[in-house]
């Protein structure tokens, strides 16, 4: 049981000691990737275990403690072995993607930082922990998209998806502290008992209060796993080394609101949530994050900017089927999207690496001679994600899509419809960046990556076809339990094939041998103005609003009053008193006699 | 009723201190002083204080005075009459001198008045008995007479000699202290012309 | 004969007589003459307390010696003073108060 101990603290001490200790030696990345490999082990070793070490009491205050301890379940040691998994070999990716930059000490020390965060997100066994991590987890994020500081728009990428995060993180801790109310419990072992307890006393109030408790936690969630309307700062994000965007914004830290939904659901009773209409609301904020962030991919022209609105519409379908209360399916997607989807950002890397830094799919063109493997892999994870038949991504998003079919009618279509949306960008962006000719320099003298990027490539690409298969999927967070080798030729497989050919085919034909985007539709290029309006409503608003308020405080009363009007008293009174040394003779003597009176007054007259 | 030449004096002496501020010409003024300060000696000597008199004249009217004069004479000063006028120094010093009479009148008229114990043959005569017999003072007493310089000599002799002494040296610093001010504007002067 | 009040009041006038003298007048030679006119007025008191507080069938002559001791400090001090303003005389070239402002804040 220690090992989990081990697991939870060895990339801390990794990261101290590189930032302490190390610094900028070059054995940092070694280090770091060589702790990422042995949690991986670790990970291994742990599965199948239940239960946990003892807690490490934290903080006392009368009844009330706060432990640090550790789940460890079916659902925790899957998850542990997805974060480690990519983890790892995204560490391997790494080693070669940013062997050339000189923040690669910095760049590693916050990668086993980020290893750190979110191993505590997963095995914490209560809510303050989860939230601390959560936190964590959104500052080595910080600390890594804005890697590149330099670049004003890495800054402002890094600071833009801090900030949503903490948006959401607001509603997250009063949805943790409401949950508290509610149960009485932090841990999420005692919650259930507290609910039940709570049921019975409130049996008419009970769905309202649980159902507002739980879209506050969902807050966190929506920020974290960027959902609408706080999903801006996902394709933001992509101004972070590539690698980074593999591990943090595809596989581990987007899902960690998915997570952590699944585990409020089996912490409370999954049954309980068909009957909170909070379930309704999640499910429809995924489906909706799903749908627009399909439409919005069809129209990026940036390699990773399109995986990136991919990866908002895979955790839509994730965050829609956990509303749905089908939330095996969303952690089944959620494992095999883990796999597929940072094989494609680690694809894109190594073609953005392979081309100079170049990251426009127009100015790409003809890569599958220069980089055979790189782009069989691509592939292979495109079929993934587009869920061709027999792949992963097939089995968990039938799931979805099953899910759906039972549960909800129009969440179905709309899911549909994203099926359709998935495989059309897909191909666009294979058909664009690897198939026709090179349309740029760049491109044109790309060659193939070294083992180093591309053994972590073949390794994910088998992932990705076989982490479907029950074998693999049994490994996952929350294997399914009805999902079969091969496929039921049912209604909805029938629509999902139907949504892959459609999808495929018009992509395919629209951008076969195209050197510009034939569509252009500005809604869809332009994100649907989100940003925009942020930008100039929200942002400007409140900026402007805060910069006044903020300026009131700061001209009027700490300089005006405080410290100007301080100052300018001393001055005017010493001013007045000036007036008084008016260096005549006779005014002294004039107030000298004054005073002479005016002491005999007091003394002589006052006094009888 | 106090006596005329109480009036008098007392009248030479404010009328003198009152054409100190009104005359314009400073050796006026200067000259209104010495009348003040006769007047003055005057009361003094009303009070038979004869040696404080005798020295008031000597002293202030004889000493000071003429000195004040030689500076005046030496600055070479004009008159102040092409100054303009300033009416608030005049009511200010108007103002203070009425605040201090009533409060000096205020004052006089609530404590007790006191009549000037008698000095006659008789009392003298018994306050003889004090001093040496057959001494000077201690024959003035008994003839009935008032040995007023014998008796403020022997006061400053027996009680008053460390301070009588520290006088003198204070004297004595003001001598420097005056030679080293003329001195040094001397020098400055020297300093300046080469 | 004249009372104690009556010695005290007219050396209060005197004194008034002097103040005033230094609050009006600007020429400083008088204003110092106006500040003899005040010790002399202190004097006149001391004086009459003097005369007017018998020990022993006499006067009491330790209000006499202060006197005394005025009267000489005073001397000293006129000699100082008038130094003083000879010197200032030489350096400024007036002994009017009004054109005397070094003090002034």
């Amino acid at each position: 049981m220690n090992l989990a101990w081990i697991l939870l603290f060895l990339p801390l001490v990794v990261a101290a000691v590189n930032q302490l200790v190390l610094r900028k030696s070059a054995v940092v990345p070694w280090v770091s990737t060589g702790s990422a490999v042995a949690s991986l082990l670790l990970s291994f070793l742990l599965i199948g275990k239940t239960g946990g070490p003892t807690p490490i009491h934290w903080a006392s205050i009368g009844d009330f403690h706060l432990d640090i301890g550790i789940q460890l379940d079916k659902l925790s040691t899957g998850m542990m072995l997805v974060v480690t998994g990519v983890g790892a070999l995204v560490h391997i990716f790494s080693l070669a993607y940013m062997h050339d930059d000189e923040g690669k000490a910095r760049y590693f020390t916050g990668l086993s930082f980020f290893m750190f965060s979110m191993t505590g997100i997963v095995l914490a066994n209560n809510f303050i922990m989860t939230f601390i991590f959560w936190e964590l987890v959104g500052f080595s994020s910080y600390l890594l998209i804005g890697h590149w500081y330099q670049k004003e728009s890495a800054a402002d990428a890094a600071k833009k998806a801090f900030l949503c995060n903490r948006v959401g993180d607001f509603g997250f801790m009063i949805g943790i502290l409401m949950l508290w109310g509610i149960t009485g419990a932090l841990s999420f072992a005692g919650m259930k008992s507290g609910l039940t307890t709570f049921i019975t006393a409130n049996p008419t109030i009970w769905i309202g209060v649980l159902s507002a408790a739980v879209l506050c936690i969902f807050c966190g969630a929506v920020g974290k796993s960027a959902q609408v309307p706080l999903h801006v700062w996902l394709p933001d994000a992509m101004e972070g080394p590539t690698p980074v965007s593999a591990l943090i914004h595809a596989a581990t830290m987007v899902a960690a609101g998915v997570y952590m939904l699944f585990r409020v659901q089996v912490s409370l009773g999954t049954e309980i949530f068909h009957q909170l209409p909070a379930s309704d609301v999640i499910a429809w904020t995924g489906g909706i994050t799903a749908l627009l962030a399909a439409l919005m991919a069809t129209q990026q022209d940036d390699i990773k900017r399109v995986l990136a609105y991919s990866t908002l519409s895979q955790l839509g379908y994730m965050v829609m089927a956990v509303g749905l209360v089908a939330g095996e399916a969303g952690m089944f997607h959620l494992f095999t999207h883990a796999w597929f989807k940072a094989l494609l950002f680690l694809g894109s890397g190594a073609v953005i690496f392979a081309c100079h830094h170049e990251q426009d799919i127009w100015k790409m063109g003809g890569l599958i001679k220069k980089m055979p493997i790189t782009t069989a892999t691509f592939a292979l994870g495109c079929a993934a994600l587009i869920a061709v038949p027999g792949t992963s991504g097939f089995f968990s998003k039938e799931l979805i899509l099953d899910a759906a079919h039972e549960a909800h009618s129009p969440l179905f279509w709309v899911a549909a419809f994203v099926a359709v949306l998935t495989p059309f960008y897909m191909t666009r962006l294979f058909v664009v960046a690897f198939l026709g000719k090179h349309r740029s320099h760049g491109a044109d003298h790309a060659h193939e990556v070294g083992p180093l990027m591309w053994g972590p490539l073949v390794l994910l690409a088998l992932l990705a076809v076989i982490s479907g298969y029950s074998f693999i999927a049994g490994f996952s967070p929350a294997p399914p339990e009805h999902h079969g080798n091969g496929f039921q030729i049912g209604m909805v497989a029938g629509i999902s094939l139907a949504a892959l050919v459609i999808g495929v085919t018009a992509g395919f034909v629209l951008y076969n041998g195209k050197d510009k985007d034939p569509l252009s539709i500005p809604l869809f290029r332009n994100r649907f103005y989100f940003d925009s309006i942020y930008d100039n409503v929200l942002v400007r608003f409140f900026q402007d609003t805060t910069a006044a308020i903020i300026n009131f405080f700061d001209e009027f009363l700490i300089n005006g009053l405080l410290v100007g009007g301080l100052s300018r008293a001393t001055a005017s009174t010493g001013n007045l008193f000036r007036q008084l040394q008016s260096g005549s003779l006779q005014g002294y003597a004039f107030a000298f006699g004054l005073g002479v009176i005016l002491v005999i007054y007091f003394t002589v007259f006052l006094q009888s | 009723m106090p006596s005329p030449l109480f009036w008098l004096f007392s009248l030479i002496m404010l009328i003198g201190g009152c054409a100190v501020i009104a005359f314009r010409n400073p050796v006026s003024s200067a000259l209104s002083v010495v009348a003040c300060f006769a007047g003055l000696a005057g009361l003094f000597v009303g009070l038979n204080a004869y040696f404080i008199g005798i020295i008031q004249i000597l002293v202030y009217t004889g000493a000071v005075m003429v000195l004040f004069l030689f500076i005046i004479m030496l600055l070479d000063l004009k008159d102040e009459q092409k100054r303009a006028k300033s009416l608030a120094p005049l009511l200010a010093g108007v103002g203070l001198s009425i605040a201090f009479i009533i409060q000096l009148i205020g004052v006089l008229s609530k404590s007790p008045d006191k009549i000037a114990p008698a000095l006659n043959a008789e009392t003298l005569g018994a306050a003889a008995a004090d001093f040496t017999k057959g001494g000077k003072i201690a024959t003035a007493l008994t003839d009935g007479r008032l040995p007023d310089v014998h008796l403020i000599g022997h006061t400053l002799f027996t009680q008053y000699n460390l301070p009588f002494q520290i006088l003198g040296v204070l004297l004595l610093v003001a001598t420097v202290g005056v030679v080293v001010l003329s001195k040094k504007t001397e020098e400055k002067k020297t300093e300046d012309r080469r | 004969m004249a009372t104690l009040n009556d010695y005290l009041f007219v050396s209060g006038m005197l004194f008034t007589i002097g103040l005033a003298g230094v609050v009006i007048r600007r020429n400083i030679i008088i204003v110092f003459m106006c500040l003899e006119l005040m010790l002399s007025a202190a004097n006149l008191s001391l004086v009459a307390f003097s005369r007017f507080n018998t020990v022993k069938g006499l006067p009491d002559y330790n209000g006499q010696m202060l006197v005394f001791f005025v009267i000489t400090v005073a001397a000293a001090e006129v000699a100082v003073g008038l130094a003083i303003i000879i010197a200032l005389y030489r350096a400024r070239q007036t002994i009017h108060t009004d054109e005397l402002t070094s003090l002034k804040g």
